[in-house]
């Protein structure tokens, strides 16, 4: 992206510069615009400002912009904006499957999982987590705590905030090898281990022994992005999900308001990472359409629409202010040009009627002028960028330092490109009007002109 | 000899504020080339306007202007400025150099213009030009740093550039010093004895004393064109081989 733009930038200054430069008089009229200039500093120099001031602020601002926009949209994406979270729901219980059969079948199951994984292998999807909880109840000594099990990869700590007390969370290898060992939650490591410390001790989920490899920190019960209630993960021991599957089976039973209930869900959650927020809603259609092949709903599919939308009106919004202040300083940087270039040609009068005199056509004079109004302005633009970038760096540092806020700026390419194009086009759109002028003045009076 | 200028029947006339303004009624002349021609005459008289023409500068109401062979009369401005490049060499009364430019540059500016690719052998040229009028150790010299003098020769050089036809001069004393004003005559009168055509505008009789032809206008008429026999006899001896007796050439090597 950043390539195209400065690739773009180099053709059109090119575009611009290129054929002057080959030109003889157009390169004796750069030189000439510069030397006029340069003859003139201070005023040439007030006669820009506007546009420095204008294509410095519209940089400066937009790095302003992107930075707290990257950072509200981190945030979001920390959260899960390019999450797809899809659950297996238990279907009403006076459904004709449920009354029929004494354990409940529903939910994801391990071929959904593999049709996800084809997106996997198309790129779409960059990461997906399974995910089997349960209820569980597990035992050290004589000690008893009932809380969930969650059968999960590696990945799960990538998509969920895991701050480790102690040990190491589940890696890649525990489930390829089929590992016996578990990560605690923090209540649970304080209800089993209260005197000890747990790492490399062993407790009892079900039937197995499970080996402790790590315990996680107090983790605040957060409401899921799928909106659902708010989970407490405090009472969770992770293991891995082969490891889990051969130990537990298909079918879990439990116990609920006195009575027994068993259960055949495969999977509990596949989380699913999409690589680009922009591909989240057709990934989250294309979910839907492939789990439909249930029949029934079983499974939802949640999508943190609202957030993505959010960040997407916050954006055009943030795109139309961008526009406005351009706007602005075009318009204000031009005046100003159009300004000082009247001046001069009033004040260059009798230089128009020399040059006109010695042999220059209307043309050239109307070059001339517009040249210079362009290198004006191209310079007033580079000028401002560099006091943009210059404010865009050393700002938020500063008033972290000094007042103690947070500004967080990011520079990007597309404002830089932006004010250049802007710089030049008001040179050539505000300095055409008084280079007209210039050409046409008429020699013999332009001559007489004190 | 040929005529390089030939106007027939010229007439100008300007609509100031609604008013009309008879500045030429009819002026017709012939300036042969090789010829000193001092154009006198009363404010009002019509003869800046008449060199106006023959620069032009502006263009006839009716009648017909032929510099060479060309009849320049019915050219639009981007044809004149090209005739004004070529053909033409300037000298103003308060020398109007370009003040960003030195002396070599200001020289160069008509060639810019004839849309010559400026090179070495053009700058050569150039300081020939301003080593002949006596400013070789002066090229990089802004205008302002120049006295009236020196910038009037420099002005000089500068018409001299594109080897014109004509070279018109409007005053070209008028600013300076009696001691000055006779060394830039000295430098024309020694162009014309190199075999340049110069018209050149007055009020001074001793100033259109060095020409060969004085005409006078008045109201827009041509009152008197006489000849300055004292001149005209000067010229005849003065052998016209295209050099000075300094050994400057008038014509650009090559260009």
């Amino acid at each position: 992206m950043y390539l195209l733009y400065i690739l773009v930038g180099i053709l059109l200054l090119g575009a611009a510069v290129g054929p002057v430069l080959y030109w003889d008089k157009g390169r004796r009229s750069l030189v000439l615009a510069i030397r006029s200039l340069w003859l003139h500093k201070m005023r040439a120099f007030l006669s820009v400002l506007g546009i420095i001031i204008g294509t410095g602020a519209v940089i400066t601002l937009m790095a302003f912009g992107e930075g707290s926009m990257q950072e509200a949209l981190d945030a979001i994406r920390k959260l899960g904006a390019t999450n797809i979270i899809v659950r297996s729901v238990k279907p009403p219980e006076n459904s004709a499957t449920a009354g029929r059969s004494r354990v409940a079948i529903y939910g994801l199951t391990q071929d959904d999982y593999d049709h996800f994984a084809v997106l996997q292998q198309g790129g779409t999807i960059t990461r997906m987590v399974p995910m089997r909880i349960f209820p569980q109840e597990m035992r050290r000594l004589h000690l008893m705590f009932t809380g969930r099990a969650v059968g999960t990869t590696a990945a799960y700590a990538e998509i969920n905030d895991i701050p480790l007390a102690l040990g190491r969370f589940l890696r890649p290898e525990d489930e390829e090898n089929h590992e016996n060992v578990a990560v605690l939650g923090s209540r649970v490591a304080q209800g089993l281990f209260p005197f000890e410390d747990p790492l490399g001790k062993t407790l009892k989920l079900g039937q197995s022994e499970w080996v402790v490899i790590g315990v996680l920190k107090s983790r605040t019960p957060v409401g899921d992005t799928g909106g659902s209630m708010a989970e407490d993960y405090n009472n969770d021991v992770y293991i891995p999900l082969t490891t889990c599957n051969e130990h537990f089976g298909s079918v879990i039973t439990y116990r609920q308001a006195g009575s027994f209930q068993r259960e055949q869900v495969q999977l509990s959650q596949v989380t699913l990472t999409v690589s680009d927020i922009d591909k989240v809603r057709t990934t989250g259609e294309l979910i839907k359409s492939i789990l439909s092949r249930h029949y029934r709903d079983d499974t939802a599919v949640s999508v943190p629409l609202d957030k993505l939308e959010h960040a997407e009106a916050e954006k055009r919004r943030f795109l139309g202010l961008l526009a406005m202040i351009a706007g602005i300083s075009l318009v204000v940087g031009g005046i100003g040009i159009m300004n000082i270039m009247l001046a001069t040609v009033t004040e260059r009068t009798r230089e128009i009627g020399i040059r006109r005199a010695l042999g220059a056509k209307r043309r050239d004079i109307t070059m001339q002028f517009l040249i210079e109004a362009v290198v004006q302005t191209s310079l007033g633009g580079l000028l401002g960028t560099l006091f943009g970038l210059f404010f865009a760096f050393v700002v938020p540092p500063a008033a972290e330092w000094l007042w103690g806020w947070h500004l967080p700026a990011q520079v990007t390419a597309l404002p830089i490109f932006l004010a250049l194009i802007v710089a030049v086009v008001v040179g050539v759109g505000f300095g055409l009007y008084p280079a007209y002028r210039a050409a046409m003045l008429d020699p013999i009076e332009a001559l007489r002109h004190e | 000899m040929a005529d390089i200028v030939r106007i027939i029947d010229l007439v100008k006339i300007y609509y100031l504020e609604s008013v009309e303004v008879q500045a030429l009624r009819g002026v017709s002349l012939s300036v042969e080339e090789g010829d000193f021609v001092a154009l006198m005459g009363p404010s009002g008289s019509g003869k800046s306007t008449l060199l106006n023409q023959l620069g032009c500068l502006d263009r006839p109401t009716s009648g017909q202007y032929f510099l060479g062979d060309e009849d320049v009369s019915e050219m639009d401005d981007d044809q004149l400025s090209e005739i004004r490049s070529k053909y033409l060499g300037f000298i103003f009364q308060s020398y109007n150099l370009l003040p960003q430019y030195t002396v070599v540059e200001n020289i160069e500016v008509p060639l810019l213009y004839q849309g010559i690719k400026l090179n070495a052998q053009t700058r050569e040229w150039c300081i020939h030009l301003a080593t002949m009028v006596g400013l070789g150790d002066r090229l990089d010299h802004r205008p302002m740093q120049l006295s009236g003098g020196q910038q009037q020769r420099v002005a000089i050089a500068r018409a001299l550039v594109n080897d014109p036809h004509v070279i018109l001069a409007d005053e070209p004393t008028g600013n300076l010093d009696s001691r000055t004003s006779d060394e830039i005559m000295e430098r024309l009168q020694q162009l014309n004895d190199m075999g340049k055509t110069i018209i050149m505008v007055t009020h001074e009789n001793d100033i259109a004393a060095w020409a060969k032809r004085v005409i006078r206008m008045r109201d827009g008429h041509i009152e008197s064109d006489e000849r300055n026999h004292h001149r005209t006899i000067g010229t005849k001896l003065a052998k016209i081989d295209g050099t000075a007796g300094n050994g400057f050439a008038l014509r650009p090597a090559g260009l």
